[in-house]
């Protein structure tokens, strides 16, 4: 622990969440546990083709059955475009989509949505519904997107910030730094690898869902499963075409989201309803829904190109990535450009870089936003090939990393090049402990005396790979985060935070940074997020920002409100108020007289120059410090069957100042067996026609408590300055390991380089075969 | 279609119910208020709808409710007794078991059956005993351990239900 950190009270102790008995006892608290009166069920028709434009559409004898309230299609709907990607404003997605509209894009694109008094009518209603669709051409591929000729998947003229719209092309990205050109001309080695991802869904298990209500005043009130609230109060007045006021978001407990919930996806549905028929609405997506019309991980091509001198330093990077976006471009640029952004900053030394790529349509599921955003796709290659250098050098592959990854007080060029979608914010590295994260790590695999030993017993071959990265914490200049405390006079206080918790068990970690400043346990904390109407804004719950950004937001309205209750308790104490501290629910002089906090709010409210202890503060970061993470594997390879099992997996991370260590682990345990899954078992299969072909937990496999091997994850604390209590993020990073780490322990068992994933039976076997050819 | 009458045990106490032949005990509970209960497939592959069934867990979501007529069942609701809560979710708790807590209610609940048959099972048979339950966010690692603690404490002497 940093000498910094040992002086906490609150912060760094695994404290139980502060929702944690509700959770276990079944309270109903997610979105659909509320029941209200004559709520009606919604229910939404998905297109049957990946690319048609709907010719006609009949709903009359939908309309006309009993207990249907209300269908709504392309006719009786807002046209105006809109993106549904949980951005900050202006979002960097293009506005490409209506909330229905007479041309469907991908298999489950909204058709019509009908709202009964049943789920049974919903259904029967849906399949009363008449379409005529004209069946177009459709672009099942990255490279079929770009060919000449190809059919234009958004060929509408009011669609805008679209990159090349008769190409296909969302976004491009293009960033040089130095000359990669003549950087590899001076290279002595030169390793090129590309890869290529699957579809993958995020599969939180509480499917997206919404309540919609008119309140007392006639204002639409949308308790919904979001990450995202404040842009889902914006995004949703913008596209039913009402003022923002009229609309109350809610977020209550949310059942996982990974990104998927970053993204506006029904909630106008629900709201229109709820506003057209004057009842509440309930919206909630089967699993099969989920899979076919939701979000996935962006499937990419990333070309890693590296060149190198004798002594392993790196002299020449460039990265090429074309990412599918799916029908809509949510999130389109801003994962390229992770990709590139949050990857290249790790090899800092190579005065040569180049980061290139597009997004690009297809009539294919949509891509989103997802834990990692990019990164996990671009360290897929890159962690590949920098292996692959080693093997050609002959150096041992931890040491490659460590005479080229970025150090503390350095910088990358690329913090300023590339940021969210357009420039970067330079900085300087203030906290990392990436080198001790290797160091123990390495330790704890047994890396020296296993590597390359290809134990074998029967057909199963053992091999240890690693790979290191590094993520951010939130979005410089962009993000914003608010939070508001306001005392009680038992000495409580209230603690109003736009940040969301979506599981991750932020509620409780901001409390703890508010507690820690206050002077008080946690249980004096009572948190309250998110609502629009009653917590300050902030941006939500993506790009590793909740700690690091809210928590600064939660730290500064905390020290606001110290300094009030301080002056309220000087006169008490007979002391100036800058002396005084607070600890254990009271505040103290110096002398060791003290005066409850209970106290001093009696004080303000009731007795003298009356006034609400209480402040709202802010938080916009000027930079993203980034966590580090050195990852380790040992897996088995079975020669006979080409089956993949991890058997031990080790993560050391660098998060700063861990503020919950128990939540902080959990977020990597999480993080890395989502990881595992993607890199192993995950893959949404597609039909020739572009359905999706398993939409199950059945079909799609998800790792259960038999698939996951044992895992070390330490936390190795650094402090970071500029973060709350000397704290980092640690939400997205640990996902992004397991696919190059399990790679390049294959290839230490068996010698072959994986560059699909997932890393399924087929595919090892295949190249064995073709590797011993 | 015609509607039945069932009636359930559920957490102690008889209930009487008009259901409709197909619908499963998932939906019945749920529109009976038992909101702990939670859906996450509808097809059995996730356990996030488990609940005990004349004291064996089952996915709600596969039992036809007129099949459980006369059954006693106890839901994620009925573990706890008043403030007092039961060792299993203590330990999920004090373990750090829980993050967005939708798989919770099912997982306990799976804990509470594991823990009733076998009180001290190897990490092995509590992995099996809890692979249908699936959790995204923690990794198990917290949850194997709850398991683990939970024996703990009942052997201890905490038990009910």
């Amino acid at each position: 622990m940093s000498d910094r950190a040992k002086n906490f009270a609150t912060v760094g102790k695994s404290l139980r969440k502060v929702d944690g008995v509700a959770l276990v006892t079944g309270k109903p608290e997610f979105v659909a546990d509320l029941q209200l009166p004559d709520t009606l069920i919604v229910k939404v028709l998905g297109s049957p083709f990946a690319h048609a434009r709907i010719v006609s559409i009949d709903v009359s004898a939908a309309e006309a059955m009993p207990g249907v309230a209300c269908v709504l299609t392309h006719k009786n709907t807002p046209t105006t475009r809109h993106t549904t990607a949980g951005q900050g404003f202006p979002e960097p997605s293009p506005y490409d989509t209506r909330m229905f509209e007479n041309k469907v894009r991908f298999v489950g694109d909204r058709v019509a949505a009908v709202a009964a008094d049943s789920e049974e009518i919903a259904e029967a209603a849906l399949k009363a519904i008449r379409v005529e669709y004209e069946e177009l051409p459709a672009v099942l591929s990255i490279d079929e997107a770009r060919r000449d000729g190809a059919p234009v998947i958004h060929d509408e003229p009011d669609s805008t910030g679209i990159y090349d719209v008769v190409r296909n092309i969302v976004a491009d990205v293009d960033i040089d730094v130095g000359d990669v050109v003549q950087g590899f001309d001076e290279s002595d080695e030169i390793v090129e690898v590309t890869c290529e991802t699957q579809y993958a869904q995020h599969t939180p298990i509480e499917t997206h869902v919404v309540l919609s209500y008119l309140d007392s005043a006639n204002r639409l009130v949308l308790r919904t499963s979001t990450q995202v609230p404040f842009h889902v109060r914006r995004i949703v007045a913008q596209t039913l075409g009402i003022p923002m006021q009229q609309i109350r978001v809610i977020k209550p407990r949310i059942g996982g989201g990974f990104g998927t919930k970053q993204e506006i996806l029904l909630e106008d549905v629900a709201g229109l309803i709820s506003m057209r028929t004057g009842r509440p609405a309930l919206l909630s997506l089967t699993r099969k829904e989920e899979f076919a019309s939701s979000r996935t991980r962006h499937p990419m091509r990333v070309r890693v190109k590296l060149g190198a001198m004798k002594d392993g330093r790196l002299h020449a990077i460039e990265m090429e990535a074309t990412s599918n976006t799916g029908a809509y471009g949510s999130h389109g640029l801003t994962v390229l450009a992770n990709t590139g952004s949050k990857t290249l900053p790790l090899y800092n030394k190579a005065p040569n870089a180049h980061f290139y790529g597009q997004a690009v349509y297809t009539n294919l599921p949509v891509g989103g936003a997802y834990r990692g955003y990019g990164a996990t796709q671009g360290y897929f290659p890159l962690e590949t090939a920098m292996d692959e250098m080693a093997d050609r050098l002959g150096m041992d592959p931890i040491e490659l990393r460590r005479i080229n990854h970025i150090q503390l007080g350095e910088t990358s060029p690329i913090f300023e090049k590339l940021g969210e979608g357009r420039e970067g914010v330079s900085q300087t590295v203030k906290s990392c402990e990436l080198p001790r994260c290797i160091e123990i790590g390495s330790e704890r695999i047994g890396w020296s005396k296993k590597r390359g030993k290809r134990l074998t017993i029967g057909p199963w071959v053992h091999g240890i790979g690693m790979s290191i990265m590094m993520q951010g914490s939130g979005i410089p200049e962009i993000d914003m985060a608010a939070a508001t405390i306001k005392m009680n006079e038992d000495g409580s206080f209230n603690l109003l935070i736009g940040a969301t918790d979506l599981g991750t068990g932020s509620d409780t970690i901001l409390a703890q940074i508010a507690a820690e400043v206050l002077g008080v346990p946690l249980d004096k904390m009572l948190v309250v997020s998110s609502d629009t109407d009653l917590t300050p804004f902030d941006v939500g719950a993506y790009a590793s920002s909740t700690t690091y950004v809210s928590g600064m937001a939660v730290q500064r309205a905390a020290e606001k409100v110290r300094d009030q209750i301080v002056r309220v308790a000087a006169p008490l104490l007979d002391a100036s108020a800058d002396e005084l501290t607070l600890r254990d629910n009271a505040v103290f002089a110096p002398a060791g007289t003290s005066v409850s906090l209970a106290r001093v709010c009696q004080r303000a409210m009731y007795e003298t120059d009356q006034f609400q202890i209480g402040a709202t503060a802010s938080c916009v970061p000027h930079e993203s410090p980034a966590p580090f993470l050195a990852n380790f594997a040992e897996v088995a390879v079975n020669r006979e069957t080409g089956k993949v099992k991890v058997v031990h997996y080790v993560a050391a991370v660098d998060c700063g100042v861990a503020i919950n260590p128990q939540l902080a682990e959990g977020q990597m345990e999480g993080a890395i067996v989502n990881g595992i899954g993607y890199a192993l078992t995950e893959e949404m299969i597609l039909s020739s026609k572009g359905r999706v072909r398993n939409p199950s937990l059945f079909d799609y496999k998800i790792p259960g408590m038999l698939d996951v091997p044992p895992m070390d994850i330490i936390l190795v604390e650094s402090y970071e300055p500029t973060g709350p209590m000397g704290a980092k993020s640690v939400g997205e990073i640990g996902i992004n390991g397991p696919i190059p780490t399990i790679a390049n322990a294959i290839y230490d068992a068996v010698g072959i380089r994986l560059t699909e994933t997932p890393f399924t039976p087929e595919r090892v076997l295949q190249a064995m075969k073709e590797a011993s050819s | 279609m015609s509607r039945l009458t069932i009636t359930l045990t559920i957490n102690g106490r008889e209930k009487t119910f008009r259901i409709d032949p197909g619908e499963k005990l998932l939906g019945v509970l749920r529109r009976e208020g038992y909101m702990g209960v939670k859906k996450g497939c509808g097809s059995g592959d996730c356990g996030a709808c488990a609940i005990l069934f004349n004291g064996r867990a089952v996915n709600s979501c596969l039992v036809f409710a007129a099949k459980a007529d006369g059954g006693t069942l106890i839901t994620i609701e009925g573990l706890a007794r008043g403030e007092i809560l039961h060792p299993v979710q203590i330990a999920f708790l004090e373990e750090g078991a829980i993050q967005c807590g939708y798989c919770t209610p099912g997982m306990v609940i799976a804990t509470v059956d594991l823990l009733t048959k076998n009180p001290d099972p190897t990490e092995g048979e509590i992995r099996e005993a809890l692979a249908g339950n699936l959790c995204r966010c923690t990794g198990y690692v917290k949850q194997v351990r709850a398991v683990q603690r939970a024996a703990e404490l009942m052997k201890g002497g905490e038990t009910h239900v």
